[in-house]
């Protein structure tokens, strides 16, 4: 039998899920036994080359690219696991859900000390490349169905380790009390 | 609720707390009665009166139905009901347990709780409590409640959007005089704390922190303070809430090993 395929992406996130991934250290060679690896930013694979088995979901979806990918993933893969806080309720990016979007855009671009000066046009980016931004920032599991969720900011590496080899082995993920924090 | 509760009494009743025999005197809650006897019952809007957070008598607001106990079959608050001979309390069940995590759940999606940058976090009972039942993410979905935050005063800053109404800090946080610095306005989900901004303008160090300690999220934070105490060194970075090690003053409570329940034996 051939070896799961892991895929990962970064949507509203800081890449910080993606840092603690890597936190596993030399346990990743145990990993490269048990997976091999699909589309991801760790390894620059850009498309889906095949349907995967895992994919590791990190950062909600505050523009419509997001959603895309997001969509994408639930496409090709067979389990989507929403990876620290901003995949399950929006995190920080989710600060903005209050303000409305008019409000947010004035400030970064007109009104704040470092734009004020350098913008004396009064332009918003609205180039047809660039994704256009929602009116809230989305947890993924309210864009499509997420199947498990790894809490923290970012989850501990153990965890996300835990519940990686839990998935693919098809045992239940252990969940001791200091490793599942919100923080 | 109010100091009679407090007073001395001196007849002795009988009940049972999942099956544990316990005495306890005529008047006290089911709360206060399985505090005495080192029984966890979860609150996040009754408080124990200690030497640590100040109170002169316990708070009993019933406002947050997290302490949901089985009281002779029926489903009440324990920080209201007395205690009364023969009482039959189920408390830490599978069915109670799920129930409250239910509840945590919905205080989440309520609010709008950023755990992540929380000045409280690791020392707030309501995130205590989703670790104590295992919560990975709320089965409901994200409100997103606009809330207000009044950072207009000394001392102390108000985060309306970490706020669960549990009334702690409008009973207990008083002037000298025992004027309120804290009340209730409006109704319903339009419900809010407002803050007395003459009053507050004076309030001591003491009262500052009183109020930041017993407030069970991070609604009330000190200005100043904040993030001053070490990941690694909060209230419940490593045992859960009703452990040992995270009640204060002489309490003999279960461990921590059981992840979901409190004194079962």
């Amino acid at each position: 039998m051939s070896k799961p395929i892991i895929a990962t992406a970064s949507l509203a996130g800081c890449f910080g899920c993606h840092m603690s991934f890597l936190d596993i250290d030399e346990r990743i060679l145990d990993l490269v036994e048990l997976v091999q690896w699909g589309k991801s930013p760790i390894n620059d694979i850009k498309t889906f080359q095949q349907d995967c088995d895992i994919a590791l979901i990190e950062g909600g979806c505050c523009n419509d690219e997001h959603i895309h990918t997001l969509r994408e993933f639930r496409k090709h893969c067979r389990i989507l696991v929403a990876v620290g806080e901003c995949a399950i309720m929006g995190g920080l990016p989710a600060m903005r859900n209050n303000i409305p979007i008019k409000e947010c855009l004035e400030e970064a671009y007109l009104n704040s000390p470092s734009t004020s000066d350098a913008n004396p046009d009064k332009i918003f980016p609205n180039d047809e490349e660039l994704p256009m931004l929602l009116d809230k920032v989305y947890p993924c599991h309210e864009i499509v169905k997420m199947d498990y969720f790894l809490p923290g900011c970012p989850p501990r590496a153990d965890l996300i380790y835990g519940a990686l080899v839990a998935l693919v082995t098809g045992q239940e993920a252990e969940l001791p009390y200091e490793v599942v924090k919100f923080d | 609720m109010s100091e009679d509760m407090n007073k001395p009494l001196t007849d002795l009743i009988s009940l049972t707390i999942d099956g544990q025999e316990i005495e306890a005197e005529e008047g006290q809650t089911i709360v206060q009665a399985a505090q005495k006897n080192g029984i966890y019952i979860p609150t996040l809007c009754a408080l124990h009166a200690d030497k640590e957070n100040g109170l002169k008598y316990d708070l009993a607001p019933g406002t947050c139905r997290i302490c949901t106990v089985k009281a002779n079959g029926r489903t009440t608050a324990a920080c209201t009901t007395p205690v009364s001979q023969g009482l039959v309390v189920e408390n830490d069940t599978p069915e109670l347990n799920d129930l409250r995590k239910t509840i945590v759940e919905l205080l989440f999606v309520e609010g709008n709780h950023f755990c992540p940058f929380c000045e409280k976090s690791g020392s707030c009972d309501l995130q205590a409590l989703a670790y104590r039942y295992q919560m990975l993410t709320p089965r409901f979905h994200y409100a997103f409640t606009p809330r207000k935050v009044n950072a207009d005063m000394p001392k102390l800053l108000w985060d309306g959007n970490r706020c669960i109404l549990c009334r702690r800090c409008v009973l207990a946080i008083r002037t000298e005089e025992g004027e309120p610095l804290f009340v209730f306005a409006n109704r319903g989900d339009k419900s809010t704390i407002i803050v007395d901004t003459e009053l507050i303008q004076d309030i001591s160090e003491e009262l500052a922190q009183q109020a930041m300690d017993i407030c069970p999220v991070g609604a009330i934070i000190r200005k100043e303070k904040g993030f001053d105490t070490p990941f690694g060194q909060r209230k419940y970075d490593h045992s859960p809430i009703g452990s040992i090690s995270s009640i204060s003053s002489d309490m003999t409570c279960s461990s921590g090993e059981n992840k979901t329940g409190g004194e079962k034996s």
